[in-house]
């Protein structure tokens, strides 16, 4: 692990249990992240793409132990996440914070915009004064593009991209190192979209923030995202700077995936590489690759070996037994 | 020129509520031709699925009404006919499939149920000839072993798959013209190049129309021959795709195209998105001028003063914007 590294995650694995029967016992397991490693280097923007189900969300969440992973290494600043309780717990939420994808669910509606974004400020100490928590709260709302009056509203008053830009404040006001955005704009429009994603863009520069960037939108990540970990089944098929991967993807199912990205431009005409059939079932995951039931260029052997992650070259990660 | 099939005028479909009318659609024109296929875009809000749930007058009334226009198919006003002849337009001549196509099956019915009781609604079939009939569209729209998924329930199926049942339903019917509602937003992107290719070889196969609602830019790209663009409301842009996005015209149209991160170009020009300011106006009391006017960068003060009309900008290209 390099020094400039502020996270790193070291084989995380997610199972959620299937119950059923008389006394719901396990009778199954979902294997939601089969055994994830990536690093995030401080102020870099790590992109997590792939598909409904591919298990990104639930990578996101385990590293913040949103949901406690079922094994697997989470550092961060050299420090073990997964041994931490009660203070240090506490005080990793202060540097780690999280954005959702829907800000109305995760904004409570009960409380005003103030009192949403001061409760941060509140629960760790961050403000000696009320005076003092109402102005930081202000100058929160302000950085994030809202008005100082906004705070005595809550959250239905405000429309998409508005609540999203409270999430925003409300992650802020702790001053985090990283943060967390899972689907930040996949609920806006798009003119909205380009507003918030300007301001994650701003905000990155001026507070020096590292972001797991998390979503299925492969183009709003190839803009926002300094090296991107393509996801499939639970798994990391491939990680690659940004610019890397698009121009030269090696994984098949990166290539299909980005071929299957619509491109507003008629004038663009491109060959699509179209994907047999659906996502198999998580409880169930093929053999061998996971991809080896929808990949054009899969083998006998495929079904049967595991392909694990290697450095294809410098910086481009790829686990394919036949690319890279 | 092309038999028109479509002609919707000055459309009007507003919707009291307890704060006031909030007019979704406000004087909209819209045509489609046979074969063709049209792209209405926009953002949330704009009114563009309430036009095209106005096609086949699926909107609740009350509390909405057409407050004026006029929808006509082949030349006859939709807007009067009665609710039996409405029935046979829907069974026979123009069908929808919608963004959830979980919420439009019926859960405790097999999909070959569903589908069958479309097909008797126009032809005079048993059950055992309408099961295999569904079973043939099934075939149709690619689903592997129809013959014995004609029996299984909706939520037996994932969500692309849904998707073409809702397709095999729609076309049982042999319509004219396919209404698609955002037909791929709630799919990964994998599967939404499979059903994009699907309609597209349906459309081919039996010469119909489809009007494709839809606020991504990149599908309108790829699918549609003629696009319009619709903001609060109102039509502000109408072109053949190729026009729309080579010389965009209304300021709203350059700023969504704009504000879309490219996947095809290169890091050298990879710059900050331009997004568009504000957030959409209230349909309750539109602004008397231009809806856009208030966020856009060129505005002038005759724009906040009257409506600008829809103007040919050049043959073919309709744009409604002073400059």
């Amino acid at each position: 692990m390099g020094k400039d590294q502020l996270l790193s995650v070291r084989d995380l694995r997610k199972h959620f249990a299937v119950k059923g029967g008389l006394f719901s016992r396990e009778v199954e397991r979902v294997h939601a992240v089969d055994g994830v490693s990536f690093d995030i280097g401080k102020g870099e923007t790590l992109g997590l793409v792939g598909e409904s189900g591919c298990g990104k969300s639930t990578t996101g969440r385990c590293i913040l132990r949103l949901i406690e992973p079922s094994s697997g290494e989470v550092t961060f600043q050299g420090a073990d996440v997964m041994r931490m309780s009660g203070e240090a717990l506490r005080a990793l939420r202060r540097d780690m914070q999280i954005i959702f994808q829907d800000p109305y669910a995760s904004l409570n509606p009960r409380l005003t915009v103030g009192a949403i974004v001061g409760e941060a400020l509140e629960i760790h100490g961050l403000a000696k004064s009320r005076r003092e928590l109402e102005e930081r709260v202000v100058q929160l709302l302000e950085t994030v593009g809202l008005q100082p009056d906004h705070m005595r509203r809550f959250p239905h008053e405000f429309s998409g991209g508005q609540r999203q830009r409270i999430g925003i404040a409300r992650a802020l006001a702790v001053e985090p190192k990283l943060i967390v955005c899972d689907e930040p704009v996949s609920a806006l429009d798009v003119s909205i979209q380009a507003q918030v994603i300007n301001l994650l863009e701003d905000l990155q520069e001026k507070f020096s923030l590292t972001y797991l960037f998390i979503a299925h939108d492969l183009s709003v990540v190839e803009h926002i995202s300094t090296r991107i970990a393509v996801m499939y089944l639970g798994r990391v098929v491939e990680i690659a700077p940004s610019r890397d991967l698009y121009d030269t993807p090696l994984h098949p199912y990166t290539e299909a995936l980005l071929s299957a990205v619509p491109i507003p431009d008629p004038t663009v005409k491109r060959k699509r590489i179209m994907l047999q059939g659906d996502v198999p079932n998580p409880i169930h995951p093929p053999s061998g690759c996971h991809f080896h039931t929808r990949c054009p260029i899969a083998r006998p052997d495929c079904a049967q070996r595991d392909p694990v992650l290697r450095e294809s070259r410098p910086g481009h990660w790829v686990a394919c037994h036949y690319r890279g | 020129m092309a038999e028109t099939l479509l002609d919707i005028r000055d459309l009007k479909t507003w919707f009291k509520t307890d704060d006031g009318m909030v007019r979704a659609v406000d004087g909209v024109d819209l045509r489609i031709d046979r074969g063709e296929t049209v792209g209405v875009v926009g953002e949330s809000g704009c009114g563009k699925t309430v036009t095209a749930r106005s096609v086949l007058k699926l909107i609740d009334m009350p509390p909405g009404r057409f407050e004026n226009g006029q929808i006509l198919w082949q030349g006859r006003d939709l807007i009067p006919l009665p609710a039996e002849e409405m029935d046979k337009i829907r069974a026979r001549e123009i069908a929808i499939i919608f963004q959830e196509p979980m919420t439009s099956l019926n859960p405790v019915y097999t999909v070959g149920d569903q589908i069958g009781e479309v097909i008797r609604q126009h032809e005079n079939l048993s059950k055992k000839q309408a099961r295999d009939a569904a079973v043939e569209m099934l075939r149709l729209v690619n689903i592997p072993n129809p013959g014995k998924r004609v029996d299984d329930y909706p939520h037996q199926f994932s969500g692309g798959m849904r998707q073409r049942v809702m397709i095999a339903m729609a076309m049982s019917c042999k319509p004219k013209l396919l209404i698609a509602d955002e037909p791929t937003t709630a799919l990964d992107v994998t599967i939404q190049a499979q059903i994009l290719e699907l309609m597209q070889e349906m459309k081919e196969r039996l010469g119909m129309s489809i009007m494709l609602i839809t606020h991504a830019m990149g599908v309108v790209a790829e699918t549609c021959q003629r696009v319009v663009v619709m903001y609060a409301g109102k039509v502000v842009e109408e072109a053949s795709v190729e026009a729309l996005f080579g010389n965009p015209r209304h300021p709203y149209t350059q700023g969504l195209i704009r504000s879309i991160p490219r996947v095809d170009r290169g890091a050298e020009q990879k710059q900050r998105l331009e997004a568009i300011p504000g957030t959409v106006p209230s349909l309750l009391q539109p602004p008397t001028g231009c809806r856009f006017a208030a966020r856009c960068k060129y505005v002038m003060d005759v724009c906040t003063q009257a409506m600008p009309p829809l103007k040919e900008a050049a043959p073919g290209h309709f744009v409604r914007c002073v400059l």
